[in-house]
């Protein structure tokens, strides 16, 4: 190489992490893809928040849906709550996993705030949180029609995240059942 | 006296320290899978705080993986099972040292290749260094060494 070529060497090393840095600014490293991506919602048995009945991993199939992993002592959950509403509103199913909660608290949450959910799974001790691989919630899954998981949105679920994220993939398994 | 309580209070926050490191205890059948446990807790990353191991951190999520690990441990599980039951839920993030694979081979391979492209420039710039250097050799010929004993000589006499 000639000499002088050599002396653009550093500028190119320069150019090229500031690429990888640039990328970086734009990446979340709190936003973690779920282990379960395109594997079945784990089996479960575990009680229904306030029905005297024993919910099943079969109870969720059936057409799209989201799952709503939430609790009482989950500020960010209080935040997302109105928004879960106008999407249940709107005919988004949602399902809710009151994750190691008091029944009571929750009960006494969905009676004060409303219930944008078809049932709510109890899970008490968390076990099917970490079947799930939670780590904070809020977290909201994206289940197709057979219970498979399509994507883990973690943090608040509001407007911006439903338009640009969960539904565009949410139609897209819409569309899927139509034909 | 000042002196003496001075070195007392350095010694106390010596004997302190540790103390904040504990978060809760188990208690294990056998102290080999209490060895294990802290290995393995050491190896395990917290999925919430993502720079901390699940033995150091206080969320709620890892006082959870590390009743989860007492009982698999109790239970008998080997450590790949406990490592495979965390890694199907949380993702090879999970470890800190994480399975070789296609995600991870820049992970792994990165630090040998950087060395050896080091040692390659560090090669090279020597190699040219040594070039530009005088081509004679650094041994004295005979003529020189003869001359040089004559000079030190000289300099002894007239000394």
């Amino acid at each position: 190489m000639a000499p002088r070529l050599k002396l653009f060497i550093p500028l190119l090393l320069f150019a090229a992490m500031a690429v990888f840095l640039f990328r970086g600014l734009s990446l979340d490293p709190q936003e973690l893809p779920s282990a379960l991506l395109d594997r079945p919602l784990p089996s479960f048995s575990l009680p229904a928040l306030g029905q005297e009945r024993t919910l099943q991993r079969e109870d969720l199939l059936g057409e799209p849906a989201l799952l709503n992993v939430w609790a009482t002592w989950c500020v960010a959950c209080r935040v997302e709550h109105p928004y879960l509403r106008q999407l249940a509103d709107s005919g988004v199913p949602i399902y809710g996993v009151n994750y190691k909660d008091e029944d009571a608290d929750a009960a006494r949450w969905l009676g004060e705030l409303g219930n944008p959910y078809r049932f709510n799974i109890a899970d008490r001790d968390g076990s099917l949180g970490l079947d799930l691989g939670v780590y904070g919630a809020p977290e909201t899954y994206l289940l197709d029609a057979d219970g498979v998981i399509r994507y883990r949105h973690v943090g608040v679920v509001d407007e911006r995240v439903w338009q640009t994220i969960l539904q565009p993939r949410y139609q897209q398994l819409l569309g899927g059942d139509a034909p | 006296m000042s002196q003496v309580l001075r070195l007392l209070g350095a010694v106390l926050v010596l004997v302190a320290l540790p103390v904040s490191a504990v978060i809760e205890t188990y208690e294990f059948s056998d102290p080999a899978l209490e060895e294990r446990y802290q290995v393995l807790s050491a190896e395990l990353r917290c999925p919430k705080c993502q720079n901390q191991n699940i033995a150091d951190s206080n969320a709620p999520i890892s006082r959870d993986l590390r009743n989860v690990l007492h009982q698999q441990l109790e239970a008998g599980a080997s450590d790949d099972e406990i490592l495979d039951y965390m890694v199907a839920r949380y993702g090879e993030f999970v470890r800190y040292r994480p399975r070789f694979d296609g995600a991870t081979a820049v992970l792994w391979l990165a630090p040998a290749l950087l060395v050896l492209a080091g040692l390659a420039v560090a090669l090279l710039s020597l190699r040219g260094r040594r070039r530009q250097q005088s081509p004679e050799s650094a041994e004295l010929s005979a003529a020189e060494r003869r001359r040089l004993q004559e000079l030190l000589e000289k300099t002894e006499r007239d000394a």
